[in-house]
């Protein structure tokens, strides 16, 4: 049975922050264009759509990636969280207000991938070093915060998240 | 990016045939960190990208009775480091998973791409040399083997030819006493190209050498295996003379350009001295310890 090539609008379905959603995306499209253009998630942002920068980060099937390198058709079957599912109706994320209080974001732009890329590193590691955390989102560029507040922020939600466990 | 057509084979012979029936046109998508890039940024002339993530043997890690490993080609880095048995087995090859990009990254590209995308700079590829890696390769005329060294021809070219896509790498057994190391330098610590970058396995007998391999990244217009330095060693024993004129001959070896990343002086030293660190740190995984230098 020879393999169909797809083009034009393809039919995806997928589960995206707890929900399964249908939607039709053309094969060019990136899934951050498809979050972004066809879903109106438009948390995940688009800094440099070449991998370099960690705004478009969302977690698929339970691993960080970059949305800007991934087909929107590449993510049939699987599971996205991108940073709108990442606080809940009971509340925002330790993250979050981890965040907020350490002053961990200035323009805001680089922040919904900060986010994502740390919670899943607390997903797997509550415990991170410091020295963990920084390897960990060195592929998340900031242009206004320099860093140090972004790392405290995350240390500091790691410390929230162990003692909700 | 330009309207492109996407296909998600399940089986080996359904990717040759898409393959063999597009040409060049048609590429295979397996992390895509660098082809949807190099063809959003139309340094590709690619139009029907065919994913390699939905055929068994690709996406597959085993390892069989007798300890040999088959890599398939799609394997994330991120699936390497976690995996403790491949990790210990074949230290330097995730030590290259480890520097790839960044974890989102990691998250996706795979050390099959790394090593078809043939980049001079590919950090995988100096890791898999050392380690003896074989491609598994098919194609339109069947199946065949290539070693990792012969298989890179030009930058960005290698050795596939129309409608042959790699399978999967196979990687020796580890065996005691044995140990390797790779590392690049990059001006900052993380998320750069290496401007140089070294690999090394030792196979030790007590404190003599009895097998050696080295080779480098981004020294010439391929990952280039330096033979010769690994034969000098063999014999010898595993110590800081015998380290220094094995990176003598690397540095022998080394035919790099100048380019923004470096210059031909600065690579030529850098093949040395990274070449020296990274037997020192093979040896010391060897000796059950760990190298100094961290990643
Ligand atoms: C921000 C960023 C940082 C990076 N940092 C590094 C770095 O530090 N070091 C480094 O070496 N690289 C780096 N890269 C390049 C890239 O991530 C790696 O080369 C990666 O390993 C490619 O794997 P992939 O699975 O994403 O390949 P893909 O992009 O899917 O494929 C790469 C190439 O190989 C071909 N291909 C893939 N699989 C097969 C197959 N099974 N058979 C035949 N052809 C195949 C594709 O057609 C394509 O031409 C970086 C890229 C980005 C975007
Ligand atoms: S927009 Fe995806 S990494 Fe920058
Ligand atoms: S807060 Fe502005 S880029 Fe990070």
């Amino acid at each position: 049975m020879a393999t169909e090539l797809k083009s034009g609008k393809v039919h995806v379905q997928a589960t995206i922050n707890g929900e399964i959603v249908d939607v039709l995306a053309e094969p060019r499209e990136s899934l951050l264009e498809v979050l972004r253009d066809h879903l109106e998630l438009t948390g995940a942002k688009e800094g440099c759509n070449n991998g370099n920068c960690g705004a478009c980060n969302v977690i698929m099937d339970g691993r960080l990636v970059n949305s800007c390198c991934v087909l929107g058709v590449e993510a049939a079957g699987a599971t996205i969280e991108t940073i709108e599912g990442v606080a809940s109706p009971a509340g925002l994320h330790p993250l979050q207000d981890a965040f907020l209080e350490n002053a961990a974001l200035q323009c805001g732009v680089c922040t919904p991938g900060f986010i994502v890329a740390a919670k899943a590193l607390l997903d797997e590691n509550p415990n991170p070093t410091e020295y963990d955390v920084r390897w960990w989102l060195a592929g998340n560029l900031c242009r206004c915060t320099g860093y140090d507040k972004i790392v405290r922020a995350v240390l500091d939600a790691a410390e929230r998240v162990r003692a909700e466990a | 990016m330009r309207a492109i057509q996407y296909a998600a084979p399940t089986t080996v012979d359904d990717a040759v045939s898409i393959l063999a029936e597009h040409g060049p046109r048609a590429r295979m998508l397996a992390g895509g960190t660098d082809i949807i890039v190099q063809v959003r940024e139309d340094a590709r002339d690619a139009d029907v990208l065919v994913d390699a993530k939905h055929i068994p043997e690709l996406t597959s890690l085993t390892v069989d009775a007798d300890g040999v490993t088959t890599l398939g080609a799609a394997v994330p880095c991120y699936e390497l480091y976690n995996d403790a048995q491949f990790a210990a087995a074949y230290p330097a090859i995730v030590d290259a998973a480890r520097i790839i990009g960044s974890t989102g990254i990691q998250g996706r590209a795979s050390v099959g791409g790394n090593l078809c995308n043939s980049g001079p700079a590919g950090d995988t590829i100096p890791a898999l040399i050392v380690h003896t890696a074989a491609c598994n390769i098919s194609g339109p005329g069947g199946a065949r083997q290539v070693a990792v060294e012969d298989f890179c021809t030009a930058p960005g070219r290698n050795v596939l030819g129309n409608g042959e896509l790699l399978v999967s790498l196979t990687l020796p057994a580890p065996s005691a006493g044995s140990g390797s190391h790779y590392l690049r330098f990059i001006p900052r610590n993380e998320m750069d190209i290496a401007v140089v970058g070294a690999g090394a396995f030792l196979q030790l007998d007590g404190d003599t050498i009895s097998a050696a391999r080295v080779a480098l990244a981004a020294v010439a217009p391929t990952p280039l295996f330096v033979r010769e330095a690994g034969d000098a060693l063999v014999g010898a024993p595993a110590d800081e003379a015998s380290f220094a004129a094995a990176a003598d001959l690397a540095r022998s070896a080394a035919s790099p350009i100048d380019d923004m990343r470096g210059t031909v002086a600065h690579r030529k030293q850098l093949s040395y001295v990274l070449t020296q660190r990274a037997l020192r740190g093979a040896a010391a995984r060897a000796q059950g310890g760990s190298p100094s230098n961290g990643h």
